[in-house]
């Protein structure tokens, strides 16, 4: 491991020391989590590590968020047209005057400050980093047959390159057996900024939860998110990643089939640009019979970006019957973005159905051929290409508000990168 | 004989005895004492009247080693190997002057029949048994432990130019192609097991083709480990100079035993313009025993660089054997349009674990891989893929395709897939599959229906999800390599 990356947790473990006293919550959990961190940060060397280096954390020394926060109302109005309960944060911390919350939702209950039961510092270095901080975050609790509808959870960051900040928000959704919800989250922000969050999500029986996240952090921002999920028998998880913002993001998922006949879908879509690098890694764990995952995942890279997907399927003895699906495709735009792709088959049950396909390319120039013999500009044959690409990726996601928001959110990027 | 019978009569063969070519042979032994340091090395070296150059190579390999922590990245589990407990020096005491074949120990070769190996000019003009038409004539170079003993068919070869020795007689006949060539692939502080290889190697096989020059025959080099506690290190190199062409095959059966056994051999292989290579491997080492004792460790780099334009450099490996396989034959896609290939089968059952794939580095514009590799695990066995699959900048037009496919038998082993693939040049294509199923019912019920026994019906389908690598081996060591299968197999299907 890198010095850099050796000395990396001690500012934070510093700052910890330093005003720890103050946080609330399960000290126990807090200091197993600092004990966690000061190993070091992963390096290249890690396995779980090789693609993604945290050293550009080491830039800058991270604060706590400002007190006083500047008015997010312009970040605000991209979600104007999204009519649901709204659950904002700005730089951490819930902001009553901005939310409208949904019926089934309690104030964040210091949810940081009752140690999850899925997440595992000991693990994950960000948890560990999450976990030491944390002390709000949205809490959504669906009782048993209860159909919440849509809900709409914000997180608005508003730094500036002069005080970079970190924030931590831990969030917890848990839907009783047979509850219906549609998660429609998004994180944007300006400036330089850390955001961390760490996401529990617990179904019962043949709860449905359908979550879309749009990940378009400033330029300069960090986005570092990891997701926890568990299934009980028959219940489905219906998952969307859009990473098109941040300098340096990852989103971690692991999830739990835990209970026979569930669904996981973890689909994603990267669209990078400049020197972006945005890591999306997974591990869906089949622990019962008879469930079915399927992750799709498409890289649109431009510039001197990277991409990675990282996607473990583990399949357990008693899981028989599993149907496991993955996905990755690769287009490459320029001749200096990167993209590393790692699909991985863990299985130690015979009665499976295992896949994973992985194509990595450039547009088809039989395709721009085509286009172009119809009259079309290069360039604009090329964008066709890109769009119908990345359309194939948006397309398995139920038209509505979160559909809305991410085609949306493709159409700005792809405006942002016109000269 | 119908394929079927045979394959009965080969597991009825084995039954009873368990492992076929599980024997041992009494023979005198010149052992080093156990144990690793420079003397050790110095030791190796003046055995075997090696110049300083080599000596000093061998010596910057341990200093490396020693400064180096054994991996454990890969899905491996096995007892801690004590490196001091090895004796790294084992050689045949033979009588000076040259060995004809009348002059070997007939102990040796009593031994070299057993295995069927077709040493003598009879065996080998008589043909293998079961290979269907006219076979090429075949050239082995016989390691037995750690010196060549008897090598054949040098003159033909000479005749065409060919150079086909153990690495040792290279070393003094063509020390200026050893010493440009050897670690020019696989350097010396490479990784953990090549560094010790390096280190400690004591033979192997040198095979130079020269410009334009098809080899005549087929080079084949059966190891087989024998000793006690000795480890086996061979160093193999391979050159072919522009526009030369050379098959060789590489085959292995070992005596059981109880002690696991070290084995870390390298080989290198180097294609200049337009050369091609075809390096093939049915590899059966004692796999340990049902319940999981003993069985070879067998931790192998094996590397080619496709240096020259139009290159070609193809890998084909049948592993059924070894407690444990670290093994991973790569291409290095150094000249333009050079094409790589791997070609795999690794069978494991029992307590078996294999750890395999390929590195395929394209750095050469317009370059090309295929990987096909197909892996079946039986008993309490743990069968991993593991392979990578790089696109450099400078790669345009690159293709590569991946297909890798696991088959599970019975409910208790394990079959994973960890492929890299990292692409830095748009104009690359990478493609890559992998599936994992277990025999279907239906074939199985199709096959039971028409009389086939449960176990004939598995060997079967079996070869059947094998043929695409099996048919890219030469033709005799093909018909040995579906033997291996269904015997392997045996007792495992129920």
């Amino acid at each position: 491991m890198s010095a850099a990356l050796a000395a990396l947790p001690r500012g934070f473990l510093a700052r910890y020391e330093a005003g720890g006293g103050r946080l609330s919550g399960d000290r126990a959990a807090r200091a197993a989590a600092a004990r966690a961190l000061a190993a070091g940060f992963p390096g290249p060397h890690d396995e779980a590590w090789r693609y993604t280096s945290l050293r550009p954390l080491a830039e800058h020394a991270w604060a706590e968020p400002p007190v006083a926060t500047p008015d997010p109302a312009a970040l605000l109005a991209r979600f104007d047209a999204i009519d649901a309960p709204r659950i904002v944060f700005v730089n951490g911390g819930w902001r009553e005057d901005l939310s409208r919350p949904p019926a089934h939702w309690r104030r964040p209950d210091r949810a940081g400050a009752r140690p999850g039961t899925l997440a595992r510092p000991e693990r994950e270095p960000m948890v560990a980093l999450n976990t030491l901080f944390a002390e709000d975050g949205a809490l959504i609790e669906l009782p048993a047959g209860v159909d919440g509808g849509t809900v709409l959870l914000l997180h608005l960051a508003l730094g500036t390159a002069e005080a970079p900040f970190a924030c931590h928000p831990r969030h917890r959704i848990r839907l009783g057996a047979g509850a219906r919800l549609a998660l429609v989250e998004a994180s944007v922000g300006e400036g330089v900024y850390l955001h961390n969050p760490v996401t529990e999500i617990l179904l019962g029986e043949h709860a449905v939860l359908s979550h879309a996240r749009l990940q378009d952090e400033a330029a300069g921002g960090f986005h570092l998110a990891t997701l926890y999920g568990t299934l009980a028998r028959g219940a489905h998880y219906d998952g969307f990643l859009l990473a098109l913002g941040a300098r340096l993001s990852r989103a971690e998922a692991h999830v739990t089939l835990e209970g026979e006949g569930g669904r996981v879908h973890l689909n994603g879509g990267q669209l990078l640009a400049g020197t972006q690098h945005a890591d999306f890694t997974s591990v869906v764990r089949h622990a019962a019979p008879a469930c079915a995952s399927r992750q799709t995942v498409k890289s649109v890279l431009g510039g001197m970006a990277r991409g990675v997907f990282q996607g473990r399927i583990e399949v357990a003895r008693e899981a028989q019957k599993t149907d496991g699906y993955q996905r990755a495709q690769a287009l490459l735009l320029s001749p200096d973005a990167e993209v590393d792709i790692k699909p991985e088959l863990e299985i130690f049950a015979d009665d499976v159905k295992c896949s994973h396909g992985a194509t990595v390319g450039a547009l088809d120039a039989e395709q721009i051929f085509y286009l172009r013999s119809r009259g079309i500009p290069a360039a604009e044959a090329r964008a066709m290409l890109v769009r119908g690409f990345l359309a194939e990726a948006l397309a398995d996601i139920a038209a509505g508000p979160a559909r809305t928001m991410l085609e949306q959110a493709v159409e700005l990027w792809w405006r942002r990168q016109q000269p | 004989m119908p394929a079927v019978e045979e394959t009965l009569a080969v597991v009825a063969a084995t039954t009873g005895s368990g492992y076929k070519w599980g024997f041992e042979t009494e023979i005198d032994m010149d052992l080093a004492p156990a144990g690793l340091s420079a003397d050790t090395v110095r030791l190796i070296s003046a055995r075997k009247g090696e110049p300083e150059w080599l000596l000093e190579w061998r010596l910057k390999a341990l200093a490396a080693w020693q400064g180096m922590d054994e991996p454990h990245w890969a899905r491996l589990h096995h007892p801690p190997i004590d490196y001091q407990a090895i004796h790294y020096y084992a050689a045949p005491r033979r009588k000076p002057g040259p060995a004809s074949l009348a002059e070997v120990d007939p102990a040796l070769l009593r031994t070299y029949e057993k295995l069927g190996i077709p040493l003598s000019e009879r065996a080998i003009l008589a043909g293998v048994e079961a290979s269907g038409g006219e076979r090429a004539p075949m050239a082995v170079d016989a390691v037995f432990d750690s010196v060549s003993v008897a090598t054949t068919f040098r003159e033909t070869l000479a005749r065409a130019g060919v150079i086909f020795c153990p690495i040792s007689e290279a070393v003094r006949e063509h020390p200026e192609l050893v010493r440009r060539y050897l670690g020019s692939v696989v350097p010396a502080g490479d990784n953990y097991f090549a560094a010790l290889n390096s280190a400690v190697f004591t033979d192997g096989s040198f095979v130079f083709i020269p410009r334009g020059v098809r080899c005549p025959m087929e080079l084949s080099t059966y190891f087989r480990i024998n000793a006690r506690n000795t480890g086996q290190f061979e160093r193999t190199l391979i050159i072919a100079e522009a526009g030369a062409e050379v098959s060789y095959l590489e085959g292995c059966t070992a005596p059981m035993r109880d002690e696991n056994q070290l084995h870390a051999a390298v080989v290198e292989l180097v294609a200049l313009d337009e050369a091609r290579i075809r390096y093939s491997t049915v590899q059966n080492w004692y796999p340990g025993d049902a319940e999981g004792r003993g069985g070879i460790y067998n931790f192998v780099t094996k590397r080619g660089a496709c240096r020259g334009a139009r290159s070609r450099i193809s890998w084909t490996q049948v592993e059924t054997g070894s407690a444990i396989t670290w093994k991973y034959p790569s291409c290095i896609l150094q000249g333009e349009e050079s094409v790589g290939a791997f070609y795999s089968v690794a069978l494991t059952s029992n307590f078996q674990q294999a750890d395999t794939g390929t590195k395929m580095i394209h750095i050469g514009p317009r370059t090309r891989s295929t990987i096909v590799s197909k892996g079946i695990s039986a008993g309490q066995s743990n069968n991993t893929y593991r392979g990578l699959v790089k696109i450099l900048p400078r790669a345009a037009g690159a293709r590569n395709h991946t297909q890798c496919d696991s088959l599970l038998i019975g409910d208790r082993c394990g079959a994973h897939t960890v492929p890299y693939i990292e692409s830095r040049n748009p104009s690359a294509r990478v493609e890559h599959e992998a599936t994992t199923s277990k025999i279907a019912e239906d074939q199985l019920f199709y096959c039971r229906s028409r009389g086939l026994s449960q176990e004939d019906a598995v060997s079967l389908i079996v070869n059947g999800f094998c043929k695409e690598v099996l048919k890219e081996l030469p033709m005799e060591f093909a018909v040995e390599a579906q033997k291996l299968l269904s015997v392997s197999l045996e007792g495992s299907v129920g």
